[in-house]
């Protein structure tokens, strides 16, 4: 029998491997540890602290780019992963009808246009409706980020119900169950880890925007990323590394929970 | 006479596609109440579309289906008094036990106490009272087998499908459900559609069977009807041993006729219903409603080639001088000493009306 081919045998995989590794993981490390230090450099070691925590904690601009950030995260969330249910179920549990390639394709949009051009092309959409309607409101942030989370929140939705058992449905047609109480007794008990899956990815993305964010926003309303990004611009201390640790928490418990979701059986 | 439980005419299905799939072609049945009736054929002749389609799931292409005289057409499968046990059972896996039994009462609108009464009716019913509030993945495939049972059956249906239920079964555990089956079935007296591509099964269960091939029903009859009136070749071939013998019509008298064998020996044998065939037909003969005898006594002379035994009986396998092969099965005595040999030049004999004369 012939050899299998093995990645791990050819030349310079342990190099390489190692190499991308340590590019991918040594900068977020090194952010975590100097948002513990206690001086100010971002660069210099000067003896642990929880100083730039506090620090950050106690920023009144800190504390409100956050809120923003929950309150639009949660609202694009909330409304994206209602959508993608709708558009999951329109994709899978209808018969065939055409141009339902071109639906999907249509629906998956924002991971294909590149992000800076939704961006522009939100910028001057919002402004000529702020212009016309006078609202300047969190409102265009919150349609914005719902649009390009929908993706995320419809791909591990409809993944789920591709994987779904259609006998189940059937059977509760079967036994008397009008449509959209199969959904609510039978669909749904078993699509919400796919449900809760989409929601905390688009959760997560929508928290880390800055590019369509920095475009969208009417002045005072920073998210904590652009708020982030506008402090680069000026000093620079470790309390970007303390709110980005923070992040990182955030992110990485959400992904872990998205994981054990998505592989949860019924 | 009522309207048939279920009464298709003319029913079709095609399967849109490259080439389209006939799935039925123009079938014709009916259903009597409280019948256990079988839809029996080989994989892929269109059995479970049409269980489909009784329970609402497919849509006929063209033909009716009615219910006690009613058009189903129209009404959607959760407005069918139809209730079907799925051969992959179907069990909400997110339901006890008992929740997946009065899943249909529940939907129905019926007061809590009442369905509480009948879940518990149910699962005595299938022998699960004590698995009531085990999660579905918890329990064997036999008992899933029974829930998925008790579940279809505790709305009391006009009508029970049953799609393959006990195929998934191992071969003990197929002959105590088939019993079961039946007993459920006197019991509760709901019409049975019951679907199988095991010819045995289909004999040993059923009031009536509709036997069929490729979309099409070729034969409905009683099992003994069935087995030892096979209206034509697919049926005869399909549901038990068959000699196929070439004959010629010497005379026909309606149920009967007269057919000359290839020996030039002349016999009577049946004739399946409503037809009046001449010339050239092929006669069907059952290995146990056969025998051997003495070269000059039977009706086809040849050599025995063979002889198997098998316990309960022996099969005695004939080359005969025609150049056809028959085979002869006959049943053991205690002390029996075989008359005849391997080698031996003998005949093969059958009485007056066991041959059956077969529609191509
Ligand atoms: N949804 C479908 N689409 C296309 N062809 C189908 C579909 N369902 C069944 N068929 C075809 O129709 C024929 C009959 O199928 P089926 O009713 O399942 O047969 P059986 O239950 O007797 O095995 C088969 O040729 C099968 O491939
Ligand atoms: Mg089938």
């Amino acid at each position: 029998m012939a050899k299998r081919f093995q990645i791990q045998q050819m030349p310079g995989f342990r190099t390489i491997a190692v190499v991308t590794f340590v590019l991918l993981y040594m900068p977020i490390f090194l952010l975590v540890i100097y948002s513990f230090n206690a001086g100010t450099s971002i660069a210099i070691w000067e003896g642990f602290s929880w100083r730039w925590y506090v620090s950050a904690w106690d920023n009144q601009q800190v504390q409100e780019a956050t809120i923003r950030s929950l309150v639009i995260a949660f609202w694009a969330s909330a409304i994206s992963t209602t959508l993608a249910v709708l558009a999951a179920l329109a994709t899978t549990r209808t018969r065939k009808f055409k141009g339902q390639a071109a639906v999907f394709a249509m629906i998956n949009q924002p991971l294909m246009v590149p992000e800076i051009v939704t961006a522009v092309a939100l910028l001057i959409f919002f402004a000529m409706i702020k212009v016309a309607t006078g609202y300047t409101g969190l409102m265009y942030l919150v349609i914005a980020h719902t649009a390009f989370c929908i993706p995320f929140a419809y791909l591990p939705i409809r993944a789920r119900l591709i994987g779904m058992d259609l006998a189940l449905e059937q059977a509760a047609a079967d036994l008397y169950a009008p449509p959209f109480r199969v959904f609510t007794r039978i669909t749904l008990p078993q699509l919400w880890p796919g449900i809760l899956a989409g929601a905390m990815l688009a959760f997560v993305i929508s928290l880390d925007d800055v590019v369509i964010t920095e475009f969208v926003k009417s002045a005072g309303q920073d998210t904590l990323p652009t708020y982030m990004l506008g402090q680069l611009r000026r000093v620079v201390t470790p309390e970007v590394n303390a709110i980005s640790t923070v992040l990182l928490g955030i992110s990485v418990t959400m992904v872990v929970a998205f994981t054990a979701l998505s592989k949860l059986k019924t | 006479m009522t309207a048939a439980a279920i009464s298709a005419r003319n029913l079709r299905k095609v399967y849109p596609g490259s080439p389209d799939v006939v799935a039925l072609a123009d079938a014709s049945i009916d259903i009597q109440d409280n019948e256990f009736f079988t839809l029996l054929g080989p994989s892929g002749c269109g059995k479970t579309t049409l269980l489909r389609m009784i329970a609402g799931f497919e849509h006929p292409t063209s033909g009716t289906l009615t219910m006690h005289g009613e058009d189903l057409t129209n009404l959607p499968p959760y407005k069918r008094p139809v209730n079907t046990v799925f051969q992959s059972y179907a069990l909400f896996p997110h339901l006890t036990v008992a929740q997946n039994i009065g899943f249909g009462l529940e939907m129905l609108g019926k007061p809590k106490d009442e369905i509480k009464e009948t879940v518990g009716e149910m699962m005595e019913l299938v022998k699960m009272s004590q698995m009531a509030d085990r999660q579905t993945g918890q329990i064997s495939g036999g008992q899933q087998q029974r829930v998925a049972l008790a579940r279809a059956l505790a709305p009391r249906p006009k009508v029970l499908l049953l799609d393959e239920p006990l195929s998934a079964l191992d071969f003990k555990l197929r002959k105590d459900m088939q019993l079961e089956l039946k007993r459920l079935q006197t019991e509760t007296g709901i019409t049975f559609i019951f679907v199988t591509h095991d010819q045995e099964e289909a004999l040993t269960m059923s009031d009536r069977i509709a036997v069929m091939s490729a979309g099409t029903i070729r034969q409905i009859g009683g099992p003994r009807d069935i087995y030892d009136r096979p209206a034509e070749r697919f049926v005869a071939d399909f549901i038990g041993d068959t000699n196929f013998v070439p004959a010629q019509i010497a005379a026909n008298t309606g149920n009967d006729a007269q057919v000359t064998l290839s020996s030039g020996k002349t016999v009577t044998a049946k004739m399946p219903e409503g037809t009046a065939l001449t010339g050239k037909v092929t006669l069907a003969v059952r290995p146990e409603h056969a025998s051997i005898g003495a070269e000059a006594a039977g009706l086809l002379p040849g050599r025995l080639s063979e002889i198997v035994y098998f316990g309960t009986d022996t099969h005695f396998h004939v080359a005969l001088d025609d150049g056809t092969g028959f085979v002869v099965r006959s049943q053991n005595r205690p002390n029996e000493t075989l008359a005849f040999s391997t080698g031996d030049r003998i005949s093969v004999d059958f009485a007056p009306g066991v041959g059956q004369v077969l529609r191509d």
